[in-house]
């Protein structure tokens, strides 16, 4: 190491962008595929797909998918409706699921080892095959709203958030990483008399930047992306929809690949976003509380 | 979450506003049209004018993707939460209505004089459903190229018989101008099959199931008829006539348009795009099926209206498909959307339909071999092993093996369902 | 760990309350219904009653026979042999159909082998649920690994101090953000057989050597390619966690690796990894358990297909529940699915208990 020119560390350094721009060619090869495609008609966008120029935009390039793919679908309503049920489960998964982990890692108390099993066992039963009993459930429980006691979820954004609070996932994830954590900055915290939720609150929470930054995305992606078979079964109304059951509206028999390709690039933007913001707060979460263990 | 409650407020108002400006009892339409804005426009236009021209029913409407139509009223069905009108596919007809989510339609007979048959949806000798239009299937082909091959064109009254349809098959792929000489959209997994496919194995002297009491599928699917239907079915992909069931969906919406294939089995409402899309419409035939020995057949029955089994006013359901029916709107969605209107005089009115038009033929050809899939509710069920069955002889599965699985699997589902109350 | 000071039953249950109560309202009691349906002929439609059936639903998955078939001999007593040299045997089909076998009726051959003269067939009264058994463990086992371990790379890759580290970063998260339904979609054009991406890819950087290969409709591609494809989009997925991980490790302990003159590898084994233990294990666990769910590739791309070379238990749950109405088959699937799954997780808990 000591022997390194400086000829030899720009060499190495070359050979780090190398290789990382090599790997960023290989994931980012079907998203370029995907926007260029956006922008061409059906008929190019087809002819395209046996050469290079798949990922150019080249030849006829417009907006037009675009604004037809608005004309198609009311998509505004899909995305705010997916961001807004995104937002509000996400935001009471992490606090839920953190604090469930929280009591599992550092509280003690009879029956945690077996509740704790049981939730981790949850997560091998696939949505799927519970979703008709699910659907049979949802659709005769109470609420207490505006106008009073009624029965049945169908047709509400309730529906699509509040079964989705918990996952065992993400008090899982909540649990490899509060192991982590020093257990002695807990116990000098209770030995100062500070209650357990000052101590989730105020040592636990902020140690914590990088696994809620992970919980959130994880968790938002989950409830942006894979809200398919939910929504078709429990939402029978245009204004609760959500953008993944949106897609159908493009699956014609003649599919418009531009603006199936369109909307696939529009719904991916709020995702995007949403993790660059999450990213950053990460790194600087991390750059805040500095050096653990 | 504050915008999702006050969206959500926004919308309990406005309903409740529209509840209270009519005296109009409130009947809601389900329909498969979402994101098909043309289709939607007419429906649209359709109901405004019924709820115009009547002071008791007022329809609205509420669209879905159609990929998923059918799931979302299964859904709604086990929920108790169906709606009044009910858009239902005709084959699909009589589980609905065997499983209680649908009632008979309660409509007058002048009101369906003169309709194509396979528009009229019939369940235990009771009318459950009716279409403002049927869909059919012709094997496009170009004018060019059957001179080029030197091939007869067939016609209604004399279709190819098998061993001209595989000489036409052979011609084109010796010719070696064709990706494949026949695309027969493989790529459209679903229902295609069974209403694509179903028609040779028919027109071969089997069926999907003994529509003789629809209790087995035995001797209909494996029997002679269907072993020979099945390695003719084989050869198609063996021979490498037909692109198999990996074919890419691109290219089965406009592979024969640019050219790659020589022929396609496709459906009328194809046949617009197909028009304006090639280098000269006038070249473009649309050929009957061949007949494989026992007649020409194609599937039949599309999209057509009924009553849920929740509606309290099945008369006001009527009414409004009544109202539906009338040969303005039948000829206007054949104009929107290139499908094949129910009766004569509506097709007369059409572009494409009238007699000259250039899609006349599919009227005809419905008219002339359509056969609907079987008649029962169990049929869901066999189509989805239909399919499979056909897409893993196309794979090169061993035909007799594979149609005997079929048979088993279609008669295990009869007997579990008790029959299927025929 | 059991000291007075984290002793706390009333305040334990209360802060883990909340989310326990929505997790078994939502998922455990619905999965104890699909339970209770898998021991009944429920229908999906149908105006039948309900029928306690007992294990059938169970048997009738799980039922596998083995039929040793003789050769087929002529009447000098020899052996009957094919255009190539092989055997002739008579068909499963003359024994799983004739009424002298009611015991095999309905069942199918899974697979053959050729012991001496005779072959031995084994059949099962439902080869798709067998094939889906099969592929299912056959993509758990190769997706563990290619995507942990290539996770664990990336991450590693990720985590030096570079300019514009973030945005490498971001693009190999992209994939990850993108549905995995679009992702399928895209992805069909990329191994479409004549023309697609991947041939032209192939086909270019080989100067043509490359024979184009119709990835999903071959048997012996199908299913290695969509477990490529499932990897390329979740390898980011897990990377983050890995990152994470990475970033809980105190950089004290790498300056203390760096003053001892560790060597890469060195610093890698003894101060990462042991750093990474909790992350492993919980990569380890979610990419399982994912692997036992896949379906939306498969409801995409294949279908199941080429010949159920694709099958997966999930997808064969789905197919029966909705689309052939047998919602006590799919879940009867379901819930040999969790057993399976649970065991494993036992097995894979064992593995890696910490040993202290």
């Amino acid at each position: 190491m000591a022997l390194v020119t400086s000829d030899n560390r720009g060499l190495r350094l070359a050979a780090r962008y190398a290789t990382l721009i090599l790997v960023a060619l290989i994931f980012l090869f079907p998203l370029v595929f995907m926007v260029v495609s956006s922008l061409k008609p059906d008929q190019q966008l087809l002819a395209d797909t046996s050469s290079i120029r798949a990922f150019l935009p080249v030849g006829d390039i417009s907006l037009d998918n675009y604004y037809k793919a608005f004309d198609r679908a009311p998509i505004g309503l899909f995305m705010m409706n997916s961001v807004g049920i995104t937002i509000v489960t996400v935001v009471l998964s992490i606090l839920l699921c953190s604090l469930a982990a929280f009591s599992f890692v550092f509280l003690d108390w009879s029956g945690r080892g077996v509740l704790l099993s049981v939730i981790v066992a949850t997560l091998i039963i696939p949505f799927e095959t519970i979703a008709v009993p699910l659907l049979l459930f949802v659709s005769k429980l109470p609420w207490i709203g505006w106008e009073g006691l009624e029965f049945g979820w169908l047709n509400t954004y309730r529906v699509q958030v509040i079964p989705w609070i918990v996952d065992a996932l993400t008090i899982f994830l909540f649990v490899q990483f509060f192991k982590d954590l020093p257990r002695e900055l807990i116990e000098a915290a209770r030995v100062e008399g500070a209650s357990w939720f000052t101590v989730y609150r105020r040592i636990v929470m902020p140690l914590s930047g990088p696994v809620l930054a992970t919980a959130a995305i994880l968790k938002s992606l989950k409830m942006y992306n894979e809200q398919y078979l939910w929504p078709l079964i429990v939402v029978q109304d245009e204004a609760h929809r959500p953008v993944m059951v949106g897609l159908g509206y493009f699956f014609q028999l003649q599919i418009a690949w531009g603006e199936v390709m369109a909307y696939l690039t529009l719904i991916s933007v709020p995702v995007i976003a949403f993790y660059l913001v999450m990213q950053r707060a990460f790194i600087s979460s991390i750059a805040s509380t500095g050096v653990k263990g | 979450m504050q915008r999702t409650k006050l969206t959500l407020g926004a919308l309990v108002a406005s309903t409740a506003l529209a509840g209270m400006a009519s005296a109009q009892t409130e009947l809601t339409l389900w329909y498969h049209g979402a994101g098909n804005e043309v289709e939607s426009n007419i429906l649209g236009g359709i109901i405004e004018d019924f709820n115009g021209a009547q002071e008791d029913w007022q329809v609205t409407v509420e669209s879905f993707p159609q990929e998923s139509y059918n799931d979302s009223v299964v859904a709604s069905a086990l929920a108790g939460n169906l709606p009044c009108i009910l858009d239902v596919d005709g084959p699909v007809m009589p589980n609905w209505a065997w499983a209680g989510y649908l009632q008979p339609l309660p409509i007058s007979q002048e009101a369906i004089d003169g309709h194509l048959d396979a528009t009229i949806g019939r369940w235990d000798g009771e009318i459950y459903s009716v279409g403002l239009w049927d869909a059919a299937v012709a094997l496009y082909a170009r004018q060019s190229t059957l001179d080029e091959l030197g091939l007869r064109t067939p016609s209604l009254e004399e279709p190819w018989t098998k061993e001209e349809f595989m000489g036409a098959l052979e011609a084109a792929k010796a010719s070696g101008n064709y990706d494949f000489a026949l695309d027969l959209g493989t790529a459209w997994t679903g229902e295609w099959y069974p209403y694509a496919f179903s028609p040779f194995l028919q027109s071969f002297g089997g069926d999907i199931v003994d529509r003789d009491g629809y209790q087995t599928a035995e001797g209909a699917l494996n029997g002679e008829a269907a072993m020979e239907f099945g390695a003719w079915w084989q050869s198609l992909f063996a021979e490498g006539y037909a692109p198999g069931t990996s074919q890419d969906p691109a290219d089965r919406d406009s592979g024969f348009i640019e050219g790659k294939y020589a022929f396609s089995w496709n459906g009328n409402w194809a046949a617009a795009n197909t028009l304006a899309s090639v280098e000269n419409a006038d070249d473009v035939v649309f050929l009957p099926a061949p007949d494989f020995g026992n007649g020409s057949t194609i599937g039949a029955a599309s999209w057509q209206f009924g009553v849920s089994s929740a509606c309290e006013h099945p008369e006001g359901a009527a009414a409004f498909v009544e109202h539906a029916l009338q040969d303005e709107y039948l000829a206007a969605f054949s104009d929107g959307i290139g499908l094949i209107p129910a009766t004569k005089e509506a097709a007369q009115m059409t572009e494409s339909y009238a007699e000259g038009g250039p899609l006349a033929v599919f009227f005809d050809l419905s008219a002339e071999q359509a056969l609907v899939r079987p008649v029962s509710p169990g049929y869901v069920v066999a189509a989805k092993v239909f399919e499979k069955a056909l897409s893993d002889i196309a794979n090169g599965a061993d035909v007799a093996d594979t149609l005997d699985a079929a048979v088993d699997e279609i008669d295990d589902d009869i007997e579990a369902n008790q029959g299927y109350g025929h | 760990m059991s000291s007075k000071l984290t002793r706390s039953n009333r305040a334990g249950w209360l802060f883990a309350l909340p989310g326990f109560s929505l997790l078994f309202l939502f998922i455990i009691v619905p999965f104890f219904f699909a339970f209770w349906l898998s021991l009944t002929n429920q229908r999906l439609v149908s105006p039948n009653p309900t029928e306690f059936v007992g294990l059938k639903n169970y048997a009738d998955l799980l039922s596998v026979s083995v039929l040793t078939l003789e050769p087929e001999r002529d009447e000098a007593g020899e052996i009957r042999r094919d255009d190539d040299g092989a055997i002739a045997y008579p068909r499963v089909r003359s024994i799983t159909r004739s009424d002298e076998f009611p015991q095999y009726r309905g069942m199918r051959e899974w697979f053959r082998w050729h012991w001496g003269d005779k072959a031995k067939v084994v059949i099962a009264s439902d080869v798709v649920f067998m094939k889906a058994l099969v592929n299912t463990l056959t993509f758990a086992l190769f997706i563990v690994p290619l995507q942990g371990g290539g996770a664990l790379l990336l991450a590693l890759l990720i985590n030096q101090k570079l300019r514009g580290i973030n945005a490498f970063r971001t693009i190999y998260f992209m994939p990850v953000v993108i549905s995995i339904v679009v992702i399928s979609l895209l992805w069909r054009f990329i191994y479409s057989g004549n023309e697609g991406l991947l041939n032209n890819i192939l086909e270019a950087l080989t100067f043509g050597a490359f024979t184009p290969v119709d990835w999903l409709g071959s048997t012996d591609t199908a299913l290695g390619s969509i477990i490529a494809m499932s990897a390329w989009q979740a390898v980011g997925f897990h990377m983050v966690i890995w990152l994470a991980g990475l970033q809980t490790i105190s950089p004290t302990l790498y300056e203390a690796a760096a003053i001892e003159g560790a060597s890469k590898w060195q610093t890698f084994r003894y101060v990462t990894w042991p750093g990474l233990r909790n992350t492993a294990v919980l990569v380890l666990i979610v990419i399982t358990m994912q692997s036992f769910a896949v379906f939306a590739q498969i409801d995409v791309m294949t279908n199941g297909g080429p010949l159920d070379s694709t099958q997966t238990l999930v997808f064969q749950t789905v197919e029966r529940g909705y689309g052939k109405q047998d919602i006590s088959g799919g879940a009867t699937i379901s819930v040999i699915l969790f057993l399976m799954v649970l065991m494993i997780s036992a097995v894979q808990a064992f593995l890696t208990r910490e040993r202290n």
